[in-house]
């Protein structure tokens, strides 16, 4: 027990005093965060939006008059056909449209009631939902003008499009994404890394003909990491608590277990890539290329899995943090329960126990 | 009076407050083997960055092959040649694309390059692995070829780095023929290196302690000097008292 | 009583097509220190991995004391030190804290057995909070040695300690070899300096995987049976390829500031001969001396038989 304690600290002694390694560990989740958070967030100012007033009246002029006067939008007041609007969609050119029709300010006098037709381009999630909610907070402020003046229940109701991706299926989940990501990296790069570290300067020889034994040697490598990634999770959910107003809506302490189970899934696979790789940088290549850019294609962060060619769908399931993704959205965005994702964590465990049995399989008691 | 390749005197380079070569001054002769010894740490590295015209030296003057190193970096890195123990060869390149690659470098026509690289590979009797990748070559043909890629470009002298460190005695003897043959011919070689034994082979050594030359002689004067049987036991003599410093 | 005992062991590499060591046999007795003494190449490295349970051999057994390499691995894993040639310690760590981890891995303390490192330690000790990395070649090697010394092992593997280290530094390693053999360890070495040769109680040369010979130093001297003459003047190249013309030579080769020489048969006229022959090619100022050979002429003489 002794010993591995002081193998233990040894480890977080090499983490500590290296200056890289810190940043990395503890830089990287709070970069990601903060620009995934704003990069996101930013860019709805002055977004270009078309508004086509086929109603012409005195209302909608009124209200096209509030929303130029937004900072948020660079409106511009054209008449065009439906598929010019979506030419000008598929061309880049307007993040939105807003159409009036005909009979606008006639349909509020006599019926009290009218309809404002809002399409916009989810093809980037954030940004399309955004422009949806400043629109409809300038058209309900409208509203609200025009009962205080008129004494009668007017009421404005939008008819919201979204085009291309119309559940909305991203938005707000880079949180999630990022958690998957900086596991992967601080796990699998890390481990492997310290553990080729060993063998290329010899000392893994020392502690192999040492009455340590090999199964410790790998645990001791694996408990300060776990350690480690858990400050990561916690840093990475305050920073999108406070800082990015993301609350966790469900269970915090579930958030925790499932994120231990990914970590250990994360550790087995950085141990995996150890037994293999005979040089650090060969680790790092093999986790950056192997681990990362799977996990940022299959986990369903960056791009919608539903839309890939079925065999992509299929290598997709067999990604950790595919699994990982969905378990963290639904507990902390939906606030779901256990009962939502025990199949998502039977699944990840299952790989968890295949990748561990591996790669203790080939971690050798000698040297090739 | 022979002539003299290498000049240096008094040079010095400091590195902040620390000094890494203190006031060093020393000749070299034309188709002199002249050894270049000295602990990790001493300064000779530093010391023949400057003479290879990779580092300005912070004071002294110092003239290599007659251009100075503070003016003429260029035209001394196209009169010398270079080889290391750790750093020669391409090894997953094959050993004539190895030859060609380094006549390239020092700018070799494509004729001069044919011609050269025959001459190579006949004078090492390297013919049936032309076309062998050098990391499949044992480590002795690799030190042979490595130093034979070195005077590709017929450099006036040529820096040694180590050379022999870890080859059977055989093969070391075979390269230090080589080296003796190449000295007969008028290249000056100039070898660093803490392997004592690699000192033996030359006409005069320098050791260096703590960024000083303490003693420069032929070896045997040396040994007679300090009266003792071998170069080992006169650089323990000179290095024993900078210890402090290689801690 | 022979503590390390090996039995034509045999290791290949790459699918059996590089041949490392090739049926090879030795014993260490108790107390000895052997030293396996070759080039890079010959094998030493595959022998010490073997002994230490970190490799498995193709064919042949060892024992170190007493203990099967391969059924008792972890026996002898809890019982030997060993330096591997690569070892470089944990760079990030200082001196005190790679020590305390080595001993706690391999369950002591420093106190327990500091009377083994005491002589070298001290050395140390001035600079026990640098970090193993800012320490020079010398001092690393000494680190090392304690690290691997501190469980008091049974037998000591140190491969290759002084490769790449100045030779004050050397020196000194070899000094506290000498006395950790008074204190009865059992020490096995590699080196590839033949110098160092000297200095073993008895030794194994090795080439390209076989042992040529095995015996103390002394008596492979003892061995060289021929004449053996130094012979300088001022140009050696051509010195060379003359002497190695002339017909009474056996071998001819370089030896640092001079040619050593060897002739096919024992003559009281060779030195007058050959002083002869040199004169009709034009050498001046010749020196030549009848020598004892050293180990790298014994080697050089088995390498060619």
């Amino acid at each position: 027990m002794k010993q591995f304690l002081v193998f233990i600290k040894k480890e977080f002694a090499h983490v500590l005093r290296d200056r890289r390694t810190l940043l990395i560990l503890f830089g990287l989740p709070v970069v990601q965060i903060l620009v995934f958070g704003f990069a996101l967030t930013n860019e709805v100012k002055n977004s270009r939006i078309v508004i086509c007033d086929y109603a012409n009246d005195e209302s909608s002029q009124a209200l096209i008059r509030k929303i130029e006067a937004s900072e948020y939008f660079d409106a511009e007041k054209i008449t065009l056909s439906y598929s010019d609007i979506e030419k000008s969609f598929k061309a880049g050119k307007i993040k939105a449209a807003v159409i009036f029709p005909v009979n606008f300010d006639n349909d509020l006098q006599h019926l009290h009631k009218a309809q404002i037709q809002i399409i916009s381009d989810a093809s980037d999630p954030n940004t399309g939902n955004t422009i949806n909610n400043y629109l409809s907070t300038i058209i309900t402020d409208y509203q609200r003008q025009m009962i205080e003046n008129a004494n009668i229940p007017l009421r404005v109701t939008t008819e919201i499009r979204m085009l291309y991706n119309p559940q909305l299926k991203a938005a707000h989940n880079f949180v999630p994404g990022v958690m998957a990501l900086v596991l992967m990296l601080v796990c699998v790069m890390m481990t492997s890394i310290s553990i080729v570290r060993e063998k290329e300067m010899g000392t893994m020889e020392v502690l192999l003909v040492s009455p340590y034994r090999p199964i410790l040697v790998i645990l001791s490598k694996a408990v300060p990491y776990l350690l480690l990634s858990l400050v990561n999770v916690a840093t990475i959910l305050l920073l999108s608590v406070f800082v990015l107003e993301l609350p966790i809506v469900g269970s915090v302490w579930l958030l925790f277990l499932e994120s231990i189970l990914f970590i250990i899934t994360s550790l087995s696979l950085g141990l995996l890539i150890s037994t293999r790789a005979k040089t650090q940088q060969e680790a790092m290549l093999i986790s950056m290329m192997g681990m990362l850019l799977p996990t940022l294609i299959f986990s369903g962060f960056m791009f919608p899995v539903e839309n890939f060619p079925l065999p992509l769908q299929l290598i997709s399931n067999i990604v950790p943090a595919r699994w990982y993704y969905i378990i963290v959205k639904t507990v902390m965005v939906k606030g779901l329960g256990f009962s939502a994702i025990w199949k998502e964590t039977l699944i990840l465990t299952g790989i968890t126990f295949f990748l561990l049995v591996v790669s203790l399989r080939n971690f050798k008691k000698r040297l090739e | 009076m022979a002539e003299q390749v290498i000049k240096v005197e008094r040079l010095t380079k400091r590195f902040g407050d620390f000094t890494a070569v203190d006031e060093i001054s020393f000749e070299v002769n034309k188709g002199e083997i002249f050894g270049f010894l000295g602990a990790n740490g001493a300064g000779k590295t530093t010391a023949m960055r400057m003479l290879c015209g990779l580092s300005i030296p912070t004071s002294g003057a110092a003239s290599v092959v007659g251009f100075d190193v503070y003016e003429q970096t260029e035209d001394i890195k196209k009169n010398i040649g270079y080889m290391s123990q750790r750093f020669s060869l391409y090894e997953d390149l094959t050993v004539i694309e190895n030859i060609k690659f380094y006549a390239g470098i020092y700018g070799l026509t494509k004729k001069q390059i044919k011609q050269k690289s025959e001459e190579l590979i006949d004078r090492l009797g390297l013919h049936s692995e032309t076309k062998k990748l050098v990391g499949a070559l044992p480590l002795g043909w690799k030190q042979k070829l490595a130093f034979s890629v070195a005077l590709v470009h017929e450099p006036k002298i040529i820096f040694l780095d180590e050379p022999t460190g870890g080859v059977d005695p055989v093969t070391r003897r075979q390269f230090w023929e080589m080296i003796y043959e190449v000295s007969a011919k008028g290249v000056t070689v100039f070898v660093t290196t803490h392997y004592m034994d690699e000192a033996e082979y030359c006409n005069r050594v320098s050791i260096m302690v703590d960024g000083r030359i303490e003693a420069l002689d032929a070896p045997r004067k040396l040994k007679e000097k300090f009266n003792v049987s071998s170069m080992d036991d006169v650089f323990y003599l000179l290095a024993r008292g900078a210890k402090k410093a290689a801690i | 009583m022979s503590i390390v005992e090996v039995n034509n062991i045999t290791k290949t590499y790459n699918k059996g097509t590089v041949l490392a060591t090739d049926s090879i046999s030795f014993s260490v007795s108790e107390g000895e220190l052997f030293g396996l003494i070759g080039p890079d190449g010959a094998g030493k490295t595959s022998i010490f991995r073997i002994l230490t349970t970190l490799l498995l051999a193709d064919s042949g057994t060892a024992t170190v004391n007493g203990w099967d390499v391969v059924n008792d691995y972890s026996t002898i894993r809890n019982n030997i030190g060993y330096m591997p040639g690569k070892f470089s310690l944990y760079q990030d760590l200082s001196v005190e804290e790679n020590l305390e981890f080595f001993a706690t891995i391999f369950g002591t303390t420093i106190a327990e057995n500091y009377h083994l490192i005491k002589d070298i330690y001290v050395q140390l000790e001035p600079f026990k909070d640098r970090r193993a990395g800012k320490l020079s070649g010398g001092m690393k090697q000494k680190l090392a040695l304690c690290c691997a010394l501190i469980h008091k092992p049974v037998v000591l593997f140190l491969d290759e300690p002084t490769t790449g280290v100045d030779p004050v530094s050397r020196k000194e390693f070899w000094n506290m070899l000498k006395r950790l053999k008074e204190q009865g360890i059992t020490i096995i070495v590699s080196t590839p300096y033949m110098d160092e040769a000297n200095l073993c109680d008895r030794i194994a040369l090795m080439q390209n995987g076989k042992i040529m010979s095995i015996e103390t130093p002394e008596n492979i001297i003892k061995n060289y049976k021929k004449e053996l003459w130094a012979v300088a003047s001022p140009n050696m190249h051509s010195l060379l390829t003359d002497l190695r013309e002339f017909e009474l030579t056996e071998s001819c080769y370089a030896f640092g500031d001079s040619l050593h020489l060897s002739f096919k048969e024992k003559n009281e006229d060779n030195r007058s001969k050959t002083l002869a022959f040199l004169g009709s090619r034009n050498h001046s100022s010749l020196e030549m001396n009848r020598i004892n050979p050293g180990i790298e002429d014994c080697f050089i003489s088995l390498m060619q038989q």
